[in-house]
């Protein structure tokens, strides 16, 4: 029962997310961007472009020009978000590719490195006036979901170790139908239940400041409008009849 | 946990520019624009007064406007209230009001936006900070989106590079279709569509300034220099704010564009139909007023049948021309395609030096102890020259060349990092003098330090709303009004005219 009723959420929040997030992204794509808008001084080329979004997705390099506080525990918790996520594909890949196995210690590190980020992130949100008001309770409460599976996550290794080899076969068995059973741990329960809550969640929030990093105009164009129009398909409907 | 500054004040205690205030919530509620007239809002297509359905009007701008701009749609998804943002606004600097903060600003338009556009904000808004537009938010929507000056500062440190420019003016766009508009950039939108530029100067009015401009350099320096008025087959078209015929220290800006293309020998004239480069289009986010003026350029050059189109010193002006110009009014294929189109009279005048044309005798200008500053939408919003960056070196490059003592502000405060003089994006107007005041600060503050540190006396700038509001606003601050001048009156002062050495550059006068 627990396991078909995890079976059928994991799938659900799987299609929701993919689903949700790739509806997001064709959003993004095909709404035009009439205007030459880069924040100056912007690259001249494709190639800058893709060095920009590259410096601002992988060492988030504007956020380390406005605060250094802020991108210290925000890339912090990215950068071991990542980490951590890499040492779960041993959940998912049966033999477990050798990188995989080799790095988790480091995704263990990694786990307490990204419940530190939050509780910083978070610390700010609470302690900076500025901050504070602007926050809405959704933004404390992704802070708290992260929190949540996160320590989850460190408690099964540390406090009450969960049967992991019962858990990949609960994965392993979901990617090809076979349905295996999921062990009844609370801790368990609660870190993929949480999880599940931000897969579906993430296409409806401010989790998609991911895709839209990259569909952001004053980070993606070009700057080259002396040499290029740039008309947008509405503002090309303007120009008939224009001499 | 708060960041500690690493600008610091001036060794003698002089204050931070960028110092962090306290939140003082509402303090700046009531400042306000008066409002445009039903006779200043139908010209440009919008409803005189406040629509009766004005709330269902207002949303479905909003869905408009979220199927046109990908800055709209991507702006209000993306932010993740970091606060990066917070303390970067001069005017939230300048006031504590934290709706000044960009990130507040921004949410002023994101609640709405939410409860009608997205799943969160429709089924649980106080979840999310939703809310309904009702009289009260539109009244903010209007107190504080004329409380930006669209300067760009805060797209810089967005992770994102959320533009709350591109925010505050699809409010004000908003405000126009349900018939809420200022007055300010209205009236000035209507004269430029109508006479041709932003303060209604009739060509009879242009020509005796431009005739009266060629008497008094003829005497002051002997030599007959032009300022042609609609000469067609001129080879450049020059388009100048319109302050540049009337204003000080504009003017004295415009006799250094007149005196450099004295120099470089070649044929140029105004236009009297096309005699503003600024476009109040694109403060309030119209893309059809902002196209409608634009054209205005194009059928002058058409007209006048001139080969290249230079932009005189003016910010949000060089903005639209850099970054707008050739998509609204495009293709220039009429125009010398050897030439950047258009071409800014900053890149015109270093090519010369460059190619040794000029001769710029330093010593003329070493009564003045010089810093410059930054125009917001040339700096952020533009490029000179061929080099990402070119719009801060260049002014500089010029500056140097012209001045033996010239020392920049705070670095924090410069290049891509400037804070806006205060007046810009349709706020230069008497009854917002409080905002643009308190705006200025972060400004004076850094200009304060240098005048200490290295006794600066004047401040360049190559906008004409920077010198109008500084202007007023520098003895506020307890500066001379004149500190403020044109980088071009800096070059009128150095640049030694006529053709005695075969137009060969003096090599004392390379400041590089």
């Amino acid at each position: 029962m627990l396991t078909v009723a995890f079976a059928v959420v994991f799938y659900l929040a799987a299609a929701v997310l993919a689903l949700g997030l790739g509806f997001r992204i064709w959003e993004y794509a095909t709404t035009p961007a009439p205007l030459k808008i880069p924040t100056a001084p912007a690259p001249r080329t494709r190639g800058g472009v893709a060095l920009r979004l590259w410096r601002e997705a992988v060492l988030f390099e504007s956020l380390f020009k406005a605060n250094k506080w802020i991108w210290l525990f925000g890339w912090v918790f990215h950068a071991a978000l990542l980490v951590v996520l890499l040492r779960h594909l041993r959940y998912f890949t049966h033999p477990v590719w050798e990188w995989v196995a080799l790095m988790q210690p480091f995704g263990v590190y990694a786990g307490f490195a990204m419940v530190a980020g939050l509780l910083g992130l978070w610390g700010r949100r609470v302690l900076v006036p500025r901050i504070r008001y602007i926050s809405s309770p959704s933004d404390h409460l992704m802070l708290m979901l992260l929190i949540g599976i996160g320590a989850s996550g460190l408690l099964m290794k540390y406090a009450a170790r969960t049967d992991v080899a019962a858990v990949k076969s609960f994965f392993f068995g979901l990617m090809v139908f076979d349905w295996q059973p999921l062990p009844a741990d609370p801790l368990l329960l609660a870190h993929l239940g949480l999880v599940v809550a931000l897969m579906a969640v993430f296409p409806f929030s401010k989790l998609v400041h991911a895709p839209g990093l990259f569909f952001s105009p004053t980070r993606n164009q070009v700057d080259n409008p002396r040499e290029r129009r740039h008309l947008a398909n509405w503002a090309r409907e303007l120009e008939a009849g224009r001499s | 946990m708060e960041q500690a500054k690493e600008t610091g004040g001036g060794a003698d205690g002089s204050p931070d520019p960028l110092e962090i205030p306290d939140l003082v919530p509402g303090c700046m509620s009531a400042s306000k624009p008066y409002a445009a007239a039903p006779e200043l809002q139908k010209p440009l297509g919008f409803p005189g007064g406040l629509v009766e359905d004005w709330h269902d009007k207002a949303i479905e701008k909003m869905a408009e406007l979220r199927g046109k701009y990908r800055s709209f749609r991507v702006f209000l998804d993306a932010c993740v209230k970091c606060g990066a943002c917070t303390d970067k606004c001069h005017y939230f600097l300048g006031t504590g009001d934290p709706k000044n903060m960009p990130v507040a600003r921004q949410d002023l338009l994101r609640q709405v936006y939410r409860r009608h556009f997205t799943l969160a904000g429709k089924y649980l808004p106080w979840l999310v900070g939703a809310r309904d537009l009702t009289a009260e938010v539109l009244d903010d929507w209007y107190s504080y989106f004329h409380q930006c000056s669209q300067c760009r500062r805060c797209s810089v440190y967005c992770p994102y590079g959320i533009d709350t420019a591109e925010i505050s003016m699809a409010g004000r766009e908003i405000m126009d279709a349900i018939g809420k508009g200022q007055k300010y950039s209205n009236e000035i939108i209507g004269k430029v569509r109508t006479i041709g530029n932003n303060l209604g100067l009739p060509k009879k009015a242009l020509k005796a300034t431009l005739d009266d401009l060629a008497e008094e350099v003829l005497e002051e320096t002997g030599v007959p220099v032009r300022f042609p008025l609609d000469e067609k087959g001129a080879e450049i078209l020059l388009v100048a704010p319109s302050a540049d015929y009337f204003a000080e220290p504009h003017i004295a800006g415009l006799i250094g564009y007149a005196k450099v293309f004295h120099q470089a020998g070649v044929s140029w004239t105004i236009s009297s139909y096309a005699t503003e480069a600024a476009n109040f289009g694109l403060f309030i986010g119209s893309y059809e007023n902002m196209r409608e003026i634009a054209l205005r350029i194009r059928a002058a050059a058409l007209d006048l049948g001139v080969k290249r189109l230079v932009f005189g010193e003016c910010g949000h002006a060089w903005r639209v021309a850099y970054s707008f110009l050739n998509t609204l009014a495009g293709p220039f294929d009429f125009l010398d395609r050897r030439y950047p189109i258009p071409q800014h009279i900053c890149e015109f005048t270093y090519d010369l030096m460059q190619a040794g044309k000029l001769r710029l005798d330093k010593s003329k200008n070493d009564h003045i102890r010089l810093t410059f500053h930054d125009s917001c939408n040339v700096a952020r919003g533009s490029r000179l020259g061929d080099k990402p960056g070119g719009q801060f070196d260049i002014p500089r490059a010029i500056l140097k060349a012209c001045c033996n003592h010239f020392h920049d502000m705070a670095p924090d405060t410069i290049r891509e990092s400037t804070v806006c003089c205060g007046g810009g994006g349709g706020l230069l107007t008497d009854e917002l003098m409080a905002i643009r005041k308190a705006g200025a600060q972060p400004r004076m503050r850094a200009l304060r330090q240098v005048a200490e540190e290295h006794g600066v006396t004047h401040m360049a700038a190559m906008c004409a709303i920077c010198k109008a509001q500084f202007s007023k606003v520098l003895p506020m601050y307890g500066f001379d009004m004149e500190a403020v001048v044109s980088v071009h009156q800096i070059v009128s002062n150095a640049i030694v005219l006529g053709r005695g050495s075969d137009g060969s550059a003096d090599r004392d006068g390379d400041g590089e």
